[in-house]
C-alpha cells in the first residue's frame, strides 16, 4: 500500500501566504494559495481534530505531506482497519467526530470493516481516503477501486470529490452529518489530482457541528406521561441513544421519579449502574432470566433510544406478549421497523426526557416493584466461578476489583464480551465500548487504543479472546510506539469460543473448524512488539501479579487461561423466544 | 396516505454524481423490488435539483421504504403519487 509516484510536492505553504493587512490598518481577508491537502488539513484543525489514525499510501501522500506541519497528531496504525478503529474508540469515548485515513485501493478495502462497525452502532467516524488522480478514475488504474461504491452502503452519506474548492463544503457538511440526528460515519474519496490542486482561499468556512434537533411538543411528552401512568406493570428499555444523547442523568432522574425498572441494551449498558434499584441488567439473547422474565410481565414497554435489534428482542412475535409498546427515538425509519408503537415520538430523547423530567408526575409502583424484585430473587444471574481467576466470570470480577469507576472498559467480539457485558460493574455513559452491531472480531485492542489517546489520565481495559485478538494483534506495536496506559486481558481457551458453544449446544457437539491447533503465545507475541506480557497461569501469586500489572503504568497484555467448555449462560437460540432460555450446559 | 400497488414515489433530488447510486444502493441493500425509474433534471428550476420516479412493489414496507428513502442527504423530499398522471403511465408503451 506504499506504492510512491513522482507527482511534484505542492509548493510550500508559507511561501504563498499574501500579504495580511492593508496599509490603513484595518485588516482584510487573506487570501492564501493552498493545495487541497492543505486545505483539508487547515479544517480538520479548525474541526478541533487532535489525533488521526491512518496508513499513508501513494493516493494521499499529498495529504500526509500536508499532515506533517499541522498540529494534528498522526498516530501510525499498522493495518488501515486498526487506524478506522482507533479512530472509532476515540469517537465512542468523546462522543466527538473522529478521523482516520487510508490510501486507495487496498488502504480503503481495509477500512471499510471499522466503517460498516461505525455504521451499525452509530459512531461519528469520517473516513478519508486518497484515491488515483481523476484522469485515471475508470481505467483499473494502479491501486484503483471504487471506494465510493464500496463506502455507501456503510455511511450515512459519502462523497467523491471533484476539486480542492470542493472540499470547502464537503469537509464542514461530513462532521454536520456524522454528529447530527443520529451519529453515523461518513466517507470522503479524495483523488490525487484534488490534494495537489491550488486555489485562492479567502475564507475557510465554518466548522460543521451538530445541527439542532427537531423540537418537541409538550403534547408528545405529555403523551407519553400518560401512556406510562395508566399502565399497571411499566418498564423502560434503555438504549445507546441515551448514551448518544447525554442524556443519563434525565433518564435516572425520569426512571425514578416514575418508579419504572428499566432493561438495558447491550450498547445501552452504564447508564443505570448494575446496582441502581430500577435496573434490570442487559435483556435478550445472554441477558439476566429475571430481566427477560419481567418483560413476559410487562404491559407497557418504553423504548428510549433503541432500534429492538434482533440479539435484544429475540422471537420478535414472542417479546413482551402483553405489552404495547412505546418509542422514542432521533431515527423516524426505526419507528416502525421492527414494532409497531402504540405511541412514537421522533425527536432526542434526552429532549423528550428534560421536557418530561418538568412535566411528569412523581409516582410509585409497590405492586409491580414487588413483582420484579420477587422474579429477581427467584431467577437470578448465576455467575459461575465468580471466585476463582481462572474462570471467566472470576477473571472479570478480579480485574473490576482492582480499578474504579474511571476506568474505560472495551472488549473484542465472542464469549469473553458477553461475560463482561453481564458482570462487568458499569457504572458511567461512554464507560463501556464495545462493537454491538457489527460484531466486529479485532475491535478491542484498536479501540482500546483510540480510548487511550482521547483519555490518557483513565485506564483502558480490553478484554479479549484468543480468537478476536489475533485479528488485530499488529497494533501492539502502536500501542508501544505512544506508551499508552491499556491493558489487554486475554481469555484465552484456545478456540472460537462462542462459536464452539453454539456447536455445543445447536449441532450436536460436532465441533467444526473451532479449536487453534497452533497455540499462539501471547505474552511472547506482545513482548515482541514491545508489549509486556504476563501469563497469570505462570505467576506464583497471579492475584499480585494481576495488581501489579493493571497498577503500573504502560500497555501490558495479560493472559488467563480458562477452559474451553466454558459457556455464556443463560442463552437464547438465535431466532429464539427470549422466555426460552438455556440455562447451563447438556449432559 | 394511501398505498397503491404499485407504488409511485416522486422524488426530488440533488442533481449530484452519485445520487441515483444512492437510491438504487439503498432498495438493493434492503431487499425492496424496484420496477421502473426515470430521471431527469427539473427544467425552469433550480439548476441543481432533479425529479426522480420510482415505481415500486412493497405493499407491507412502503412506510419503512419511504422514510428510509428521505434519509438519504441528497433526496430533498419523497411523495406518493397515483398512477394516473405519472411518468410510467404515458411511457408504457416504451416497455412492451
Amino acid at each position: 500500500m506504499n506504492d510512491t509516484d513522482t507527482l511534484a510536492a505542492p509548493p510550500d505553504h508559507k511561501e504563498s501566504i499574501a500579504p495580511s493587512a492593508s496599509d490603513n490598518g484595518v485588516s482584510e481577508v487573506q487570501s492564501r494559495e493552498l493545495s487541497g491537502a492543505q486545505l483539508l488539513i487547515e479544517m480538520l484543525e479548525r474541526q478541533g481534530i487532535c489525533h488521526i489514525a491512518g496508513v499513508p499510501g501513494g493516493a494521499n501522500l499529498p495529504i500526509y505531506d500536508a499532515l506533517s506541519g499541522s498540529s494534528i497528531k498522526h498516530v501510525l496504525a499498522r493495518h488501515e482497519q486498526g487506524a478506522g478503529f482507533i479512530a472509532q474508540g476515540m469517537a465512542r469515548v468523546t462522543g466527538e467526530a473522529q478521523v482516520c485515513f487510508a490510501s486507495s485501493g487496498p488502504g480503503a478495502t481495509n477500512l471499510v470493516t471499522a466503517v460498516a462497525d461505525a455504521m451499525l452502532d452509530s459512531i461519528p467516524l469520517v473516513a478519508i481516503t486518497g484515491q488515483v488522480p481523476q484522469a485515471m478514475i475508470g481505467t483499473d488504474a494502479f491501486q484503483e477501486i471504487d471506494t465510493f461504491g464500496l463506502m455507501l452502503p456503510i455511511t450515512k452519506h459519502n462523497w467523491l470529490v471533484h476539486s480542492a474548492r470542493e472540499l470547502m463544503e464537503v469537509i464542514p457538511r461530513a462532521f454536520e452529518l456524522a454528529l447530527s440526528g443520529r451519529p453515523g460515519p461518513v466517507s470522503i474519496d479524495i483523488p490525487k489530482d484534488v490534494q495537489n490542486e491550488l486555489i485562492q482561499v479567502d475564507v475557510l468556512p465554518q466548522p460543521g457541528g451538530r445541527l439542532p434537533d427537531p423540537p418537541v411538543l409538550d403534547a408528545e411528552v405529555d403523551a407519553l406521561l400518560a401512556r406510562i401512568s395508566a399502565a399497571k406493570q411499566p418498564v423502560l428499555m434503555i438504549g445507546g441513544g441515551i448514551v448518544y444523547s447525554g442524556a443519563t442523568q434525565e433518564l435516572r432522574e425520569f426512571a425514578e421519579q416514575l418508579d419504572v425498572p428499566a432493561v438495558q441494551t447491550f450498547m445501552g449498558l452504564g447508564v443505570l449502574p448494575a446496582d441502581h434499584r430500577l435496573s434490570l441488567g442487559m435483556l435478550g439473547m445472554h441477558g439476566a432470566p429475571f430481566t427477560n422474565l419481567v418483560l413476559e410481565e410487562c404491559d407497557l414497554l418504553v423504548g428510549l433510544g433503541v432500534r429492538f435489534d434482533d440479539r435484544a428482542t429475540g422471537k420478535v412475535a414472542a417479546f413482551c406478549p402483553q405489552a404495547e409498546i412505546v418509542h422514542v427515538d432521533i431515527d423516524h425509519s426505526e419507528i416502525g421497523k421492527v414494532f409497531k408503537p402504540v405511541l412514537s415520538i421522533t425527536a432526542d430523547v434526552g429532549e423528550v426526557l428534560r421536557m418530561a423530567v418538568e412535566r411528569l408526575q412523581p409516582a410509585t409502583r409497590p405492586q409491580w416493584q414487588s413483582v420484579v424484585q420477587g422474579l429477581k430473587r427467584d431467577h437470578p444471574l448465576q455467575l459461575d466461578g465468580h471466585n476463582d481467576l481462572f474462570r471467566p466470570y472470576g477473571a472479570i470480577k478480579a480485574v473490576a476489583s482492582l480499578l474504579d469507576e474511571r476506568a474505560n472498559v472495551t472488549t473484542d467480539v465472542g464469549q469473553h464480551q458477553m461475560w463482561v457485558a453481564q458482570a462487568y460493574p458499569m457504572v458511567r455513559p461512554r464507560q463501556w465500548i464495545s462493537s454491538g452491531g457489527l460484531g466486529t472480531m479485532g475491535f478491542g485492542l484498536p479501540a482500546a487504543i483510540g480510548m487511550a489517546l482521547a483519555q490518557p489520565d483513565r485506564k483502558c481495559i480490553c478484554f479479549s479472546g484468543d480468537g478476536s485478538l489475533m485479528m488485530n494483534i499488529q497494533e501492539f506495536a502502536t500501542a508501544a510506539e505512544h506508551n499508552l496506559d491499556l491493558k489487554v486481558i486475554i481469555l484465552n481457551n484456545n478456540h472460537l469460543g462462542l462459536v464452539r458453544q453454539q456447536q455445543t449446544l445447536f449441532y450436536r457437539k460436532n465441533l467444526s473448524a473451532v479449536e487453534f491447533e497452533q497455540r499462539t503465545n501471547f505474552p511472547m507475541a506482545a513482548a515482541a512488539m514491545g508489549v509486556k506480557g504476563v501469563d497469570l497461569s505462570e505467576c506464583e501469586d497471579p492475584h499480585d501479579a494481576l495488581r501489579q500489572a493493571l497498577s503500573e503504568h504502560g500497555p501490558c497484555l495479560i493472559n488467563i487461561p480458562i477452559s474451553e467448555t466454558e459457556m455464556v449462560f443463560p442463552m437464547v437460540a438465535p431466532g429464539g423466544a427470549n422466555k426460552d432460555m438455556i440455562t447451563g450446559a447438556p449432559a | 396516505m394511501t398505498v397503491t400497488d404499485p407504488a409511485i414515489l416522486k422524488l426530488t433530488v440533488n442533481n449530484h454524481p452519485g445520487v441515483l447510486s444512492h437510491v438504487a444502493g439503498l432498495f438493493a441493500r434492503r431487499a425492496y423490488n424496484l420496477e421502473g425509474v426515470m430521471v431527469r433534471p427539473v427544467p425552469g428550476g433550480p439548476p441543481h435539483l432533479s425529479r426522480m420516479w420510482l415505481l415500486v412493489n412493497e405493499e407491507d414496507r412502503l412506510q419503512q421504504l419511504i422514510r428510509q428513502t428521505e434519509k438519504l442527504v441528497d433526496v430533498i423530499s419523497v411523495e406518493q403519487h397515483p398512477m394516473k398522471g405519472s411518468v410510467f403511465e404515458s411511457t408504457q408503451q416504451y416497455f412492451t
